[in-house]
């Protein structure tokens, strides 16, 4: 473990850049802290924070000049390693035959800047899932195989957090190639950085700097070891995969799924969410044709569509697919659950669904004298700004 | 060569304000494309000269609003192999569906110094009222790709891709954080079918619902959700009723806000 500086925090940025990396990271764009090219430690978030709850997320401006002093905004990682839209391959008419013409998979590299450990587990559930076995997406290959990761750790969860119940944060687990903790107060700004590759080895040869005593390091785990206890939502995990695949008939997803709009933010803001669809579009003379993959979502009826009509009529019916899809045959299919705990549909749900309370109330029903499992917030209602 | 009989498209006009045809228009680069692939032979608003019925595709622009235009939409269809309403007005009857909710006579006295000379009808009806559509395209105005890709798609003799899920679907893809989420923005986005490119919140500003209800809409929770951030009932019969007023879920919301005591169907 060593200690970097702001300024040998930047030169990270130099190398990357050097070394032909496309670098993203957070910043400040939209009343948000959204995923984009950052070109220097300038463009981070320096200073800002943010305020989160059920279909609620307010940025605010700190006297402090913290660079990663806040939890995952509306963006993830996939917008980058799983892009919303994506040529496969044009096709033409050729002398009465169809000439398939292959889209070349894209060589840009990308550095990816303060994966938050939850992210980074479902970085990691999308290689299974799309790099394991035979079922390889070539696409996504060629993004990953590049990837230059560095996480950052979280000492401060915020409202709509439950990484620990998923236990995949708030210290980094696997697949970083650089791991970062931010110490900031009044006299110190640093970040302790280890390593977890032979490429974030290198790079910490490149920036040379000096090891971080065993005191600081003991220190950093004390503040990681609270962090932990501080997230502001958390759900039980026990038995919850089988609670729900025993739900179908449950008369709670009525009342779960009342206030829902099927408008789909819940699955395009999970990190985790990778369902597609392929359209092929031909020009007016019906000579060429292209195939282009668009994220798509388990909230919209033509999802369902199946040889005549549409599966899931209602809007009780896709919630209830996506809830018990993401805590409970998600695990079957893939092997883990497909929730990671950002909190991300929480905060970005436009009416405020939060599937924490919802994961709970199973829970509750089953073992009505246990401790509830949900912490339930009063939802901030601040008065709408009405667009006319 | 072999000379190939080109398709002969028609725009026909009934109630409307020609930003739909405009659309069509503004297809400029494409333009070249269309008049390559089709014939159009119908089209007063850009050219005087007309071709004789039968067309293979009608676009038909605004509602009906005259007894007169109630009888000629019949016979548009008569001429045609495919009709496909275009734009709020054809499909949901428009911003001037809003004299639905009210009473039309009165109107026409507020307006006009000589109302018996004025023929109109009680309501404004999308097409679909009075004839068979072959296919409804949303939008005020509608959005010339998707223009593109319905032509395209019947030439092709192929299904439009035109999705029928939410504004934030597009909003989300296109990376704009939620303004409702972010700024407490009443936004109507949630309830209302894609097409524009989620253009208004990109501009920070929330969704209008320019293209109409969404299916399996529910404008309903989202009434309620806003009624508990502060808007009231009278506010938003307003936010209901805009171009799409007359579509049925938006109606119906608009005038259950209306009503006493508002429930769930
Ligand atoms: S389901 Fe919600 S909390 Fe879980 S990973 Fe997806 S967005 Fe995050
Ligand atoms: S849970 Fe929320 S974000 Fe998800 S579809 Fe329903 S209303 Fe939209
Ligand atoms: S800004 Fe409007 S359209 Fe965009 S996600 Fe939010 S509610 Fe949906």
């Amino acid at each position: 473990m060593v200690l970097l500086d702001r300024n040998t925090l930047n030169q990270m940025f130099e190398a990357l850049a050097e070394s032909g990396f496309t670098v993203i990271g957070p910043t400040v764009r939209d009343n948000a802290i959204v995923l984009d090219r950052v070109n220097s430690i300038n463009d981070l978030p320096v200073g800002w924070t943010d305020d989160q709850e059920r279909g609620a997320y307010r940025l605010k401006q700190e006297t402090a000049g913290a660079f990663f002093n806040f939890t995952n905004g509306p963006h993830s990682w996939k917008r980058f390693l799983y892009p919303p839209q994506l040529t496969l391959f044009n096709a033409r008419r050729r002398n009465g035959d169809i000439e398939l013409i292959p889209e070349k998979p894209t060589d840009e590299k990308f550095a990816l800047i303060g994966v938050r450990p939850c992210d980074l587990a479902a970085i990691g559930i999308h290689d299974r899932i799309f790099l394991k076995d035979h079922h390889v997406d070539t696409d996504y290959r060629e993004r990953r195989k590049n990837l230059f990761i560095v996480a950052v750790n979280c000492l401060n969860p915020g409202n709509t957090c439950f990484c620990t119940s998923m236990g995949t944060g708030p210290t980094a687990g696997t697949g970083y190639d650089l791991v970062l903790t931010e110490l900031f107060d009044e006299d110190q700004h640093h970040f302790l950085a280890g390593t977890g590759s032979v490429a974030g080895t290198k790079m910490l040869e490149k920036l040379s700097a000096p090891p971080a005593s065993p005191a600081l390091l003991h220190h950093c785990d004390e503040m990681l070891k609270e962090a932990a206890t501080k997230m502001g939502r958390n759900i039980r995990t026990d038995e919850l995969a089988d609670m729900l695949r025993e739900s179908f008939d449950d008369p709670y997803w009525q009342e779960a799924s009342a206030a829902c709009l099927s408008c789909g933010n819940c699955t395009m803001v999970c990190p985790t969410c990778f369902c597609a669809t392929v359209e092929d579009v031909t020009d007016l003379t019906g000579e060429t044709a292209t195939r282009v993959r668009r994220w798509d979502s388990c909230f919209n009826g033509e999802f369902s569509y199946i040889h005549g009509g549409i599966l899931r009529q209602s809007t009780l019916s896709r919630y209830r697919q996506w809830v018990t899809h993401k805590l409970s045959s998600w695990e079957e299919q893939f092997g883990s659950s497909g929730c990671v705990g950002c909190g991300r549909c929480i905060t970005w749900c436009p009416v405020g669904i939060d599937i924490t309370e919802v994961a709970g109330k199973f829970w509750e029903k089953k073992y009505p004298s246990r401790k509830k499992a949900a912490t339930k917030r009063q939802q901030p209602r601040e008065v709408l700004i009405p667009v006319n | 060569m072999k000379s190939v009989k080109k398709p002969k498209i028609a725009v026909w006009k009934f109630a409307s304000c020609d930003g739909c045809q405009l659309s069509l228009l503004d297809c400029e680069d494409e333009l070249l494309d269309v008049v390559g692939a089709v014939e159009i032979a119908y089209f007063l608003e850009a050219s005087r000269a007309t071709i004789k019925g039968p067309y293979n595709i009608s676009l038909v622009e605004g509602s009906i609003t005259t007894p007169h235009d109630a009888e000629r939409i019949h016979r548009v269809r008569r001429v045609s192999k495919h009709l496909i309403a275009i734009g709020a007005c054809a499909t949901a009857g428009g911003i001037q569906a809003l004299r639905n909710f009210a009473d039309v006579e009165q109107f026409t006295r507020m307006v006009y110094p000589n109302p018996q000379y004025i023929s109109t009808l009680n309501k404004s009806t999308p097409i679909s009222d009075h004839i068979k559509v072959d296919f409804e395209l949303r939008g005020c105005p509608i959005n010339k790709y998707q223009l593109l890709e319905v032509i395209n798609a019947f030439l092709n003799e192929r299904q439009p891709l035109i999705p029928a899920y939410s504004v934030c679907m597009e909003c989300k893809q296109a990376g704009t954080p939620c303004l409702m989420v972010s700024r407490g923005a009443a936004c109507l986005g949630p309830v209302t079918q894609a097409g524009c490119g989620a253009i208004c919140p990109a501009h920070q500003r929330g969704c209008f619902g320019c293209y109409g209800p969404k299916e399996a809409a529910n404008p309903f929770a989202l009434a309620e959700y806003f009624k508990g951030g502060g808007i009231n009932d009278e506010k938003l019969v307003r936010l209901f009723r805009g171009f799409n007023a007359f579509a049925d879920p938006f109606r119906q919301e608009s005038e259950r806000r209306q009503s006493p005591e508002p429930v769930r169907d």
